[in-house]
Order: C-alpha cells, then structure tokens, then sequence
C-alpha cells in the first residue's frame, strides 16, 4: 500500500517537473501516467505488485472529484444568466460525442 | 449548553477535520443511495454527494474556501490516482495494441464533435463570446480544460462547472446510450466514457469493471491531450481565434 503510493507520488511529482521544465499544456499527472506506463512495458512483473493498492484506490475514484464540483456553489451564479445555453450545449454534445466515440470505436476495432 | 454547543461548532466548523469528515460522510451516504437504488447510473455519487455538501454548506453559511481547507486532502489524490490509471491500461496492452487505430480515430471523432457541437449549439442559443469559448474544452479533464480555456480566451472557472456539468451527465447516461446503440462491449463503452465525460465517466467505468475503467482512462488521457494540441490550432484556423 505503502510502496504503492510512493511510486505514484514519484511519477507525479516527476510529471509535474517535466511540464514545468517543458512548458507543457498538459496536467503533470498525466505526463506521470504515461511515464509510468511506458516503465510498467520495460519492467513488466511491477504492474502485479502495483496492482491491488493502486486497484483500490481507483474503485474510490468518484469520491476525488467531489471537493473540485462543491466549487459549483461558488460559481453558480455565473450560470444564472446562460443557464438555458449551457446546460442544452452541455446535454446535447456530451451525447453526442459519445455515440459518436462508441460508434467509431465499435466499427473499427478488430474484435475481441 | 445553547451556547457552549455553538461555541463547539464554531471551532469545528472552521477546522479542516470537519470538512474533510463531512466529504466522507457525503460519498458514504451517497454511495449507500446508489447501492439502495440498484446501481441505477442516475445515482450519481458524485452528483449527490456535491448536492449534499452544497446544501450544508449553504444552510451553515460555510465559505467555499473553509470547506476546500478541508476537503483538499481528498483532491490531493487525484494527482496519484491519474497517475494510477497506467496500471489497469497496462493490464489490457494486448487490446491496445490490437485496437490502436480504432482508439485513435474514436478519439479524434470523439473530441472534435465534444467541443464543436458544444461551441455550435451554445453560440446558436445566443450565448456570449466567453461562453462559447469556455464550452470549447468541457469534455477534458478539468486541470487540462482550465490550461485550454485560459489559452484561447474563455473563463477557466466557469469552464470547471461546466466540465463537472458534463461529467455528471455523460457518466449518467452513458449506460442507457450504449443499450441503444446495441454496443455492449466493456472496452469500447469504457473509451467512450472517458472521452465524453473524462474523470467522473472514468470513476463510472470503475465501479462497472477494471477493463471498462481502464480503457476510459486511456479515452481521458488522448481527449486531453488531443484538445489540448488541436482545438487552438483549429479555432485560429477557423478565424475564431
């Protein structure tokens, strides 16, 4: 558990230096994540030590999001005016992109 | 015994133990609603624990601030389990291999018709400039879309809402768009998920398989990415920029 989470914090932290040093557009831990993927490819037993921690805290991830949507509450009113826009825009293309995805995803993938 | 009690509340109420408690307490009766409910997608416990933590928050006239001092120990998390979700995508490296096209292709498709319907549909409706701007990166996880946003002149903090608006329904509905479309493959929905409603679709996944979980991380991770190289590139192309 311990390790595990200490191996997380490393890539991260190393992700989040790298878009520091670069300046990338892109989140530091996302950097981590593909650091870390392409180190599980060259060292392939780490994955199943990494496994169950890592496993556990994924299946909670929903609960992460939680304290960054309360911010709503501050930034509400901000949706008062456009509200009607807003949500229609948000409703219909979040559909829509994702019959679309599927859809492509589904016609081109070479089966199971 | 009036006064000592709210002489207790005020100490607690502005200690981050209080907040952090009360972040737990809300997914726990959340989650509890969603086992209660059938594992109803609907059920959101992200949707309904924020309901719950808002109403609070509102009703004791707790500032955002105070509530975030505590909470932040959750949302430091995040960081890790991002960088976590290599290993459930590692464990289906044969599937990727395989798939890589289509995933790629789907992500593009994806992405493009996410932010171009999104800034369409918004500017028909009359919505003003930085509206639609800010719309533009609502399907990408929320630190890259904030990145965007701030980049071709939208509101970062309004995107934010937007992005978790757009999580909570693409999370919601996704299950009930998959049955019509007839598409039950976990790999092939777990893309989808993470493309269109990218973390709060990613924790969905999660609670349904690790497979499905692990390939909405990956639709997260290229979303992100891809908008975060191509939508200014196209909206200057488009003369919108």
């Amino acid at each position: 558990m311990l390790n595990t989470l200490l191996v997380l914090l490393v890539f991260q932290t190393i992700g989040e230096g790298v878009v520091y040093a670069l300046a990338l557009p892109i989140p530091g831990p996302v950097i981590g994540m593909l650091l870390l993927f392409i180190c599980l490819i060259w060292k392939n037993d780490a994955a199943d030590k990494l496994a169950p921690a890592s496993s556990r805290l994924l299946s909670h991830m929903s609960l992460l999001f939680v304290p960054a949507c309360v911010g709503i509450i501050v930034l509400g009113h901000r949706l008062a005016d456009e509200w009607f826009p807003i949500v229609l825009a948000v409703v219909i293309s979040t559909a829509l992109a994702l019959v679309v995805t599927a859809l492509v995803v589904h016609k081109l993938k070479k089966g199971d | 015994m009036v006064s000592s009690l709210n002489t207790i509340w005020v100490y607690l109420a502005g200690s981050p133990l209080l907040w952090l408690t009360a972040t737990l307490l809300a997914y726990r009766i959340a989650g509890w609603l969603y086992e209660k409910s059938g594992h109803s997608p609907l059920a959101n416990p992200v949707a309904i624990s924020v309901a719950i933590l808002v109403a609070v928050l509102l009703i004791t006239g707790t500032p955002y601030a105070t509530y975030f001092h505590g909470a932040q120990f959750v949302h430091l998390l995040l960081g890790p389990a991002t960088v976590a979700l290599a290993i459930p995508l590692y464990q289906q490296l044969e599937k990727l291999k395989r798939n890589w096209f289509a995933l790629l292709a789907g992500a593009l498709a994806g992405g493009a018709i996410a932010s171009a319907s999104a800034m369409v549909i918004a500017w028909l409706l009359g919505a003003s400039h930085v509206t639609v701007l800010s719309l533009a990166s609502k399907s990408v996880t929320s630190p890259i879309a904030m990145g965007i946003s701030e980049k071709i002149g939208g509101l970062p903090t309004l995107t934010v809402v937007m992005v978790m608006l757009t999580g909570v329904f693409g999370a919601g509905v996704g299950h009930y768009l998959f049955r019509w479309l007839k598409i039950g493959d976990d790999s092939t929905c777990g893309f989808a998920l993470g493309i269109a409603a990218h973390g709060v679709g990613t924790a969905r996944a999660f609670q349904l398989s690790e497979q499905m979980g692990a390939f909405a991380g990956l639709g997260m991770g290229m979303c992100g990415v891809l908008t975060a190289v191509l939508l200014p590139l196209m909206l200057k192309l488009f003369g919108y920029l």
